[in-house]
């Protein structure tokens, strides 16, 4: 939310201005900046679609192709859903992006008792195959992709996934899913972790290692930044945690005795876009390069197209207020201009009533015409990176660059990052930020329309909210009745049996966990053999 | 509520939502208020809960929900700590609460409701003004 200190003098004047990644700003900027951060065009910039890709990752950015709008869509039953995802795509939306229920996310069944009143609350309830059947149904599967917002269970997810497009025909090599699948970022913030972290990194480098032969369009893992940032972390640390967790997953992969080139190039990103706009700015192009030169220097990637940081800049929650929610249509407007002015190739906003509510369709729809008038109004389609060659910008470009090596360097001096996070450093850094933020807040150090300035007395916001609706609950119950009715409880318990033993001789569970959802055996009966023989996460204290 | 002694406050995480960032922020605030805090940690059920308060002798139970589960949640709650002979521990909740939902919650016996956007000093201000009475 706080967007950068102001030091002021007594008359209001700004007298120093620091970002959260500790930046400090200059009333302007010349050629002189540029020779201070050691500046150079070749090496720090170069043409669009040429590395290190600062500019971005396409020669013609948008001229070639607009951004992908993927808004977060799916609650109640997976028919809710399906229309749904239907509405969306028939007001323009270019790909989905699946929201779960906690009980699917958690990986228990709607029928568990943990379930009661969580059914279809935060996204869509899923138990069995015929779920997706129902989701999907008449989605083109080979020219529509998906995000599917799974972290603990994603390898279930991604099986499934798999298991419906073949159910309707689709070749799983022309599929396109992108399975959350991060763990590491679920424990720093969002929670929705289950096993481990050893598990848990294992059944992600799984779902890498079965993608690069059967389902090669997917991209199996999104690494977050995002809920790195809501949870509190600076852009610079947002970027630097999101580097070392890919880097995490890499090496897992690396130590199965593949080549980098086989699978990095489906690696994408989530990244959040409140904040300061100029600071945002340089966070996304200093990431793309660094990232490039991660892999170009680290791992020695070959091909070019395998250095290109994909990935979603969006969403933006922390940024928005409770209070005097309208505004945060126009927060949003702004940050989504944030993600244009920085070449996102994907991008989504969080509605103005999430504070609230599940957005409805009103706000949600609202979202998307945000998205949408910038490409087709505003004239973000016509230039690639217009702000390239500002001494503002390729300033603090820099500079942003050498604070994510700066937070880089914390982390490995803490063990590396899958040490800091399943030890708390990572998570007690970030509760600890967010509570100083807070405090700002109500000192009045970091403002903010509406919370401490501007503020109206008395207001009351009538928001349309999203109902809980028991009786859709209570259907989804009925269905994985049915189903557990109709289905053969001998391929059930002979798919879940192989996947049982796979688990435990350590080998690659996704050909077991499609053959289980091919069988219909529920997310709550896969999930429970992978608790058995995992265990669960021990999560580390707060103090 | 005995003199001199340092409150001691629960603060949970019920169910299975694990954005847990208010509930944090929350618990670091208190702790700089000088009371004692217990942090649950993530996907506790109510008995889990119920159970750490008795154990821990804690004045305050606090629930942090943000999936819009808040009314089946603090009942549950509600009918566990009066079955444990608890009940009267002061209920706090936070998180997504819409304003429609605070006369329930304060029906059933909730005494502190602090939706997303509750300043600090206000909380800190409820647990001090709890103490006093």
């Amino acid at each position: 939310m706080s967007v950068a200190r102001y030091i002021k003098d007594e008359k209001d004047k700004i007298e120093d201005v620091i970002y959260e990644s500790g930046i400090h700003i200059n009333p302007s900027y010349s050629p002189k900046d540029l020779e201070r951060v050691g500046f150079s065009y070749e090496k720090d910039l170069a043409d669009p679609g040429e590395y290190p890709y600062t500019r971005g990752i396409h020669p013609l950015g948008y001229r070639s192709r607009a951004w992908t709008t993927r808004q977060y869509t799916g609650f109640g039953t997976p028919q809710e859903t399906n229309e749904r995802f239907k509405l969306m795509i028939s007001h323009g939306q270019t790909g989905l992006n699946v929201a779960f229920d906690l009980p699917t996310q958690m990986g228990y069944d709607s029928d568990d008792p943990i379930s009661e009143g969580e059914v279809g609350r935060v996204g869509m309830a899923v138990d069995t195959l015929r779920d997706f059947e129902t989701a999907f149904k008449d989605i083109r599967l080979d020219k529509i992709g998906s995000g599917l917002t799974i972290n603990a269970v994603a390898s279930i997810m991604l099986a499934m996934y798999q298991a419906v497009a073949e159910k309707y025909g689709y070749d799983p090599k022309i599929i396109s899913a992108t399975p959350q699948n991060d763990i590491l970022k679920e424990m720093i913030g969002r929670g929705a972790w289950i096993f481990p972290v050893e598990p848990a990194m294992k059944l992600i480098g799984d779902t890498i290692e079965y993608s690069m032969t059967v389902m090669p369009r997917t991209n199996p893992v999104s690494v977050c930044g995002y809920h790195i940032r809501e949870s509190g972390a600076t852009p610079a640390q947002e970027i630097a945690c999101a580097i070392l967790i890919a880097n995490a997953y890499i090496d897992n992969v690396l130590a199965r005795g593949y080549d980098i080139d086989d699978f990095v190039g489906h690696f994408s990103f989530n990244l959040n876009f409140f904040g300061n706009m100029w600071e945002q700015v340089a966070k996304f192009r200093a990431a793309r390069k660094l990232w490039a030169r991660n892999l170009k220097e680290r791992y020695k990637v070959k091909k070019p197209q395998n250095l290109f940081l994909r990935g979603l800049f969006g969403g933006g929650g922390y940024g928005l207020t409770k209070e005097q929610p309208e505004n945060n249509i126009m927060r949003g407007a702004y940050y989504a201009l944030v993600a244009a002015l920085s070449g996102a190739q994907t991008t989504a906003l969080c509605s103005y009533d999430e504070a609230y509510t599940i957005p409805t369709p009103r706000s949600a729809l609202i979202s998307l015409r945000t998205l949408q008038v910038l490409m087709d109004e505003m004239g973000l389609r016509d230039t690639v990176d217009p702000l390239a060659g500002s001494y503002f910008i390729e300033t603090i470009t820099k500079e942003m660059e050498q604070k994510i090596e700066e937070e880089m360097g914390k982390v490995e001096k803490l063990g590396g990052i899958v040490k800091a996070v399943s030890e708390g450093h990572i998570q007690r850094l970030m509760a600890r930020q967010a509570y100083e933020i807070e405090k700002g807040l109500e000192s009045g150090e970091l403002l903010k329309v509406g919370v401490n300035i501007y503020r109206e007395e008395g207001e009351s916001m009538d928001v349309e909210l999203h109902e809980y609706n028991w009786e859709s609950a209570e259907r989804q119950i009925e269905g994985l009745r049915a189903v557990k009715r109709e289905r053969s409880e001998k391929d059930v318990s002979k798919t879940l049996k192989d996947l049982e033993a796979a688990t435990r001789d350590g080998k690659n569970v996704m050909p077991y966990l499609v053959s289980c959802c091919k069988a219909y055996a529920t997310v709550g009966e896969m999930t429970g053999i992978f608790r058995e023989v995992f265990g669960e996460f021990n999560e580390p204290g707060l103090f | 509520m005995a003199a001199g002694k340092r409150t001691k406050v629960l603060i949970a995480k019920p169910g299975l939502d694990g954005h847990d960032r208010g509930a944090r922020v929350v618990a670091l605030a208190l702790k700089d208020a000088g009371m004692e805090v217990i942090y649950s940690g993530l996907h506790r059920t109510i008995d889990q809960i119920v159970n750490i308060a008795i154990q821990e002798d804690v004045d305050f139970i606090g629930l942090s929900i943000m999936t819009g589960a808040h009314i089946p949640i603090t009942q549950r709650l509600f009918q566990k700590i009066r079955e444990k002979g608890i009940g009267d521990k002061a209920v706090f909740v936070g998180g997504v609460i819409p304003s429609r939902d605070i006369p329930k919650l304060k029906e059933m016996g909730v005494a502190g409701i602090f939706p997303g956007g509750t300043p600090m000093s206000e909380i800190i201000n409820f647990f001090a003004n709890a103490k006093n009475a």
